[in-house]
């Protein structure tokens, strides 16, 4: 049987990482790529890289540091952050990431994401959806969470993978950053309804949580941040707390 | 020196990157003489198999890689090319293996997803390819078709059925995993190779 992943995510700002609680508030914490570099060391399985750049400026350096990363870094990594058309997603192949992942681009226009499959593939695109629970529907957000929109979650997923994502990395907006636990229940509806795999992000608080998320909610893989970031549990100390709670991992 | 063939299949940079860091010497090509002249010849892979096979073929390459007598290792697609066949668009490989290449069945309650897209155990392993390796050691996959498992299989991996994690026949091998993106095991496999 294939692992369960443990994905850490790192927030790039102007080539630096940064993690902030709901987005807001963000601290710096260090090196993109020796942080990277570290948590491989650790026994992490992917890496995600998120640029929230707000400028042109910042944006530029993305590619760079995206070449350095492959450089060095001998597991798969995902960039994320702003891509927003096949240019854009050519240009990170080109210098090295092993996957994209759209959000907001792709809400705006799906065909980016067939276009962007259709071209190098299902493996290289990650569709990035992030919902809030409004009323008894789960709705798709924008734009770091900020902008709702009438998108119903199932739908959007089940049309993400039609058109070829190959990875779906959901995160409820209501839990993000809280340290709460995830929403098992929607987890594991999700997984009942795709063949693709589902990572699962936003609001691990403890080892628990992710076990939670990995078997109650059946996802392929559980990505964090802060929990990693300011040194509560390295990677490796939570895949073997995972692992001794019979949740099958790489170590 | 190691020819990487360059035939137009994505992106080759990730095992350009790895070679560097393990201090190999390659270049990127598709010229018949140089592939045909090099030490070793290593065949890459994304993309579609009857796609990828249409641009060996494009470029005269299929003979080339079948008469080889130097080490070769096929990468994910590549070693899916170097089978019988393909069912992705049914295309007609190279049949250096005696394997056949299927789709996967996902099985969504079983927890069976389809890209098999992961870190899994390699069993059975019985290759110089695997040298220092313990059983059950991890390596990182991205596919959604697999070869089964023939004589030919010198590793085995499952995703709702067991498919050859790694083949070998002769001077041609060919691995089903990114060994360029499989960490330090992923490096000693193609330190591995170098010494074969």
């Amino acid at each position: 049987m294939v692992a369960k992943r443990i994905i850490p995510c790192l927030d790039v700002k102007d080539g630096r990482t940064v993690k902030g609680v709901n987005f807001v508030g963000l601290r710096d914490v260090g090196d993109a790529v020796e942080l990277g570099e570290m948590y491989a060391r650790q026994g992490a399985d992917e890496l995600v890289y998120l640029d929230i750049s707000a400028t042109v400026e910042g944006r530029g350096t993305l590619v760079n540091l995206v070449r350095r990363i492959s450089e060095r870094i001998n597991i798969p990594f995902t960039v994320g952050g702003g891509i927003s058309s096949l240019d854009d997603a050519a240009r990170l192949l080109d210098a090295g990431a092993d996957k994209i992942s759209i959000n907001s681009a792709a809400v705006r226009n799906p065909s980016l994401i067939d276009d962007i499959a259709g071209k190098y593939g299902s493996q290289f695109v990650v569709l990035a959806v992030d919902a809030r629970k409004v009323g008894e529907d789960y709705l798709i957000t924008t734009h770091g969470g900020r902008k709702l929109t009438d998108v119903e979650l199932f739908s959007w997923v089940q049309e993400g993978q039609s058109r070829g994502a190959g990875e779906i990395l959901l995160t409820s907006m209501d839990h993000d950053g809280t340290k709460s636990g995830y929403p098992c229940d929607l987890f594991a509806r999700l997984s009942r309804i795709l063949h693709i795999p589902i990572i699962a992000s936003g609001g691990a608080g403890s080892a628990e949580d992710i076990a939670a998320v990995l078997s109650d909610g059946r996802a392929d893989a559980a990505l964090a941040a802060s929990i990693f970031h300011f040194g509560e549990m390295t990677v490796g100390e939570l895949k073997t707390r995972l692992r001794e709670m019979n949740i099958n991992v790489r170590l | 020196m190691i020819a990487i063939v360059d035939y137009d299949t994505g992106n080759l940079k990730s095992v350009c990157n790895a070679l560097d860091r393990i201090g190999a010497q390659y270049c990127l090509t598709d010229d018949p003489g140089l592939i045909a002249s090099a030490d070793r010849v290593l065949l890459p892979g994304v993309g579609e198999a009857s796609s990828a096979m249409e641009k060996l073929r494009q470029r005269g390459l299929c003979d080339v890689i079948r008469n080889l007598k130097v080490p070769v290792l096929g990468i994910c697609i590549g070693m899916q090319l170097m089978c019988r066949h393909s069912e992705e668009g049914n295309a007609e490989c190279l049949g250096i293996f005696d394997s056949d290449v299927r789709k996967f069945d996902a099985d969504p309650h079983a927890g069976i997803k389809v890209p098999h897209m992961g870190w899994n155990s390699l069993t059975d392993m019985c290759s110089g390819l695997f040298e220092g390796l313990s059983e059950g050691d991890f390596v990182y996959f991205v596919h959604s078709f697999a070869a089964d498992v023939c004589d030919d299989t010198v590793a085995v991996s499952e995703n709702g059925r067991r498919f050859s994690a790694a083949l070998n026949k002769g001077n041609f091998y060919g691995v089903q995993f990114h060994p360029e993106k499989s960490g330090d095991v992923g490096e000693r496999i193609l330190r591995n190779f170098m010494n074969l």
